[in-house]
């Protein structure tokens, strides 16, 4: 008897065990789709920075991504992990915040539609000169702790050592980034000028800053993405796009600007094409999550967590 | 009347000896190669190649008197940018022969477009589908897929596997060995129990090798040229799974060894001999081609030669060996390939005829394993 391309016995009754599976890789199916949800949401976070001080979406987050892991692994190659990865994180926020002054700074009242074909047209050419930099060869950073075989074993259910660095490193940067926007006067700054930027100019805030502040910031945590998650996934100068989709898809998910309703999109989107890989053919794994996007555009266009009110408020 | 048909008689004469005055006095090759992208390990290194031996032999003084021109084009794997390229290149610049593309998807993209163009095209791409059906202007230099499948299949009889899992990668050269795998392996007395496809850009695989782990296989085959061919072999480890792995000849380069690091031990694969070029005997028949290739590769461009490269080079000097043939006619020198007999390139020893069109026996495979981060020949202790 088939189903999909596994083969089961239908004599056992219970319908999880019917596709020849028990409680040990239900729970590897999960760790699978939080390794997953992770990495999107961490990619997502620096979107929703971006879109909650200046009201666009950054297209060439994904390249901030990528920028993170190749400074990383070249660095690595001079200092000791942690600097490396400090110094890449540096790099990647000054090359966040020169690309603002140059190039979205001095735009007077820009659309909504122009800044997408500028971010695109940028991440584009971040791309071109990385491989100019870089070559076209993968690279990736050592595991933080152990090798690229060690697991830790939780009963049968074994998970990379690497992914707890990930689950713990965008936990605390989300804790950090929301306790920032909440009770810092810079972090209410930033997003007094993303809910009004004249009314926030009026109030003495330098608006302008503010916008190279959130460029700098999200290229900042785009960076420490790519720098935990490159051991998984590699960095390749073209790596950041494929992330950068998955990363909108779950911002939009979420809910534009609400890093914390990434997180759990960011969750539900992995763990869902997880277990889709588990019943279906694999191929079908990113026909699901496109349509989950559709359908939440359709039905909840202001995201699963997000609020239809506040959406309705802003430009885009 | 006399007058006018000497006049048209003399226009004509004019115009055909004309004619070979206008042909350039340098032969157009041309190479649509994937030198960026997700399939730049194989173009990067296949461009390189080319560019080296183009000079080298310029500095000979060329081929029959003749320099050779290099243009060569970027698709970064795009089987469309492929086909627009091979149009351009027959059209426009009228190249006497393509080398290229560099994956299988993009040589079934333009097969036709040369076969229409009358233009030899040498792929560097692995797929069978290239060369069978035969075409008549097309050849191939890397090994056939099913070779390598053979191969793979007739060690794991000796390793007393029978049931597996496959994964591939949704391009063409996943596709095509998948395709393989599931033609070949009821002849062999191999079962499939598991079989996915996973998109080339993919991240993670961990879903994927726990669906193998449920379905208890006794061994993996992965069929993919992409990073994710190291992403398998790392998440499998992790999740505790320490079944035989098999990768594709894919695997042919010490960079994936490299980016999975210790999950790369004794991973098995079928690869040419370019790899372990240094520990051929002296007797060995491709031994001098090996060893000259991989060191001016090395001196020049300071990285290790791959087998991929390797592929551009055989290319490269079977359209020379034709031509110093046969002459710089096209119909001609397709013909002194289809005829070519025991010519040593890094891939094996080609011997072309009018069915086979890629000119090379399973012999020109050598399973090869993975020990302490190197290339070594696979012995066979069992297990």
């Amino acid at each position: 008897m088939q189903f999909g391309s596994i083969r089961y016995n239908t004599d056992t009754p219970e319908l999880l065990f019917r596709y020849g599976m028990n409680w040990e890789f239900f729970f590897q199916y999960i760790i699978a789709g939080i390794t997953y949800g992770t990495i999107y949401a961490v990619v997502a976070i620096g979107f929703n920075i971006i879109y909650n001080a200046t009201g666009i979406i950054n297209f060439a987050q994904g390249e901030f991504v990528m920028i993170g892991g190749m400074t990383a692994v070249t660095f690595s190659h001079f200092m000791p992990l942690p600097f490396a990865i400090a110094s890449a994180v540096l790099v990647t926020m000054i090359t966040g915040g020169v690309i603002e002054i140059l190039f979205i700074r001095w735009l007077y009242k820009p659309s909504v539609i122009r800044m997408i074909i500028i971010t695109i047209g940028l991440s584009i050419l971040i791309r071109e000169m990385s491989m100019h930099i870089w070559g076209e060869s993968v690279r990736a950073l050592p595991y933080f702790t152990g090798t690229s075989v060690s697991s830790i074993n939780l009963g049968g259910v074994y998970i990379s050592p690497q992914v707890v660095w990930v689950v713990g490193i965008s936990a605390i940067a989300v804790v950090c980034l929301n306790f920032f926007f909440s009770y810092t006067l810079l972090g209410r700054q930033m997003r007094a000028c993303s809910a009004n930027r004249d009314a926030a100019r009026l109030c003495g805030i330098n608006a302008g800053n503010m916008v190279t502040l959130s460029f700098m910031l999200s290229a900042a945590i785009g960076a420490l993405a790519g720098c935990v998650v490159s051991p998984i996934t590699y960095v390749q100068y073209d790596s950041g796009t494929p992330l950068a989709i998955k990363g909108f898809t779950v911002a939009i998910l979420g809910g534009l600007g609400n890093s914390m309703a990434a997180v759990g999109a960011g969750m539900i989107l992995g763990v869902l094409e997880s277990f889709s890989i588990w019943i279906m053919p694999a191929a079908y794994k990113d026909a699901i999550s496109i349509t989950i996007l559709l359908l939440i555009l359709f039905l909840r266009p202001s995201g699963i967590f997000g609020s239809a009110e506040v959406s309705r408020l802003k430009e885009f | 009347m006399k007058a006018v048909r000497f006049l048209v008689a003399v226009l004509v004469l004019v115009a055909l000896s004309s004619a070979p005055a206008f042909a350039a006095d340098t032969i157009k090759v041309g190479a649509i190669l994937a030198v960026t992208g997700p399939a730049s390990f194989l173009g990067a290194p296949e461009a390189k190649t080319l560019e080296m031996l183009v000079e080298e032999q310029n500095k000979k003084g060329g081929i029959k008197g003749k320099k050779i021109e290099l243009i060569i084009k970027d698709t970064a794997a795009s089987p469309e940018k492929a086909f627009s390229f091979a149009k351009q290149l027959i059209d426009e610049e009228k190249v006497f022969a393509i080398i290229g593309p560099s994956t299988s998807g993009e040589t079934m993209k333009i097969k036709n477009v040369a076969e229409e163009g009358k233009t030899i095209l040498l792929s560097c791409a692995a797929a069978e589908v290239i060369v069978n059906p035969v075409a008549k202007y097309v050849f191939k230099t890397p090994q056939k897929d099913s070779h390598a499948i053979i191969r793979i299949f007739e060690q794991m009889k000796k390793m007393n596997i029978s049931k597996i899992g496959v994964l591939s990668s949704n391009t063409g050269f996943g596709n095509a060995g998948k395709a393989q795998i599931e033609k070949l392996s009821p002849e062999h007395g191999i079962t499939i129990l598991v079989n996915e496809v996973y998109d080339k850009a993919a991240s993670d695989l961990t879903a994927e090798v726990t669906k193998l782990k449920a379905a208890n296989a006794q061994a993996i085959v992965n069929w993919s040229i992409e990073p994710a061919q190291s992403i398998v072999i790392k998440n499998a480890r992790q999740i505790g799974l320490k079944i035989p792995i098999f990768q594709s000849h894919g695997f042919g380069n010490i960079k994936y060894v490299e980016a999975a690091g210790e999950a790369a031990e004794g991973v098995i694969f079928p690869a040419g001999r370019l790899l372990i070029a240094d520990t051929l005997t002296k007797s060995h028949p491709q031994k001098s081609v090996l060893s000259k290739y991989k060191k001016d590769y090395e001196t020049k461009f300071k990285e290790d030669a791959s087998t991929f490269g390797g592929h551009a080079y055989d290319a490269f000097i079977i359209l020379m060996n034709a031509i110093e043939k046969a002459g710089t006619d096209k119909e001609a020198v397709r013909g002194a390939i289809e005829n070519m007999k025991g010519v040593v390139g890094t891939g094996g020893v080609f011997n072309f005829s009018a069915e086979d069109h890629n000119g090379l026996d399973i012999n020109a495979f050598e399973m090869l394993t993975v020990k302490n981060g190197k290339f070594v020949v696979l012995t066979d202790t069992k297990k």
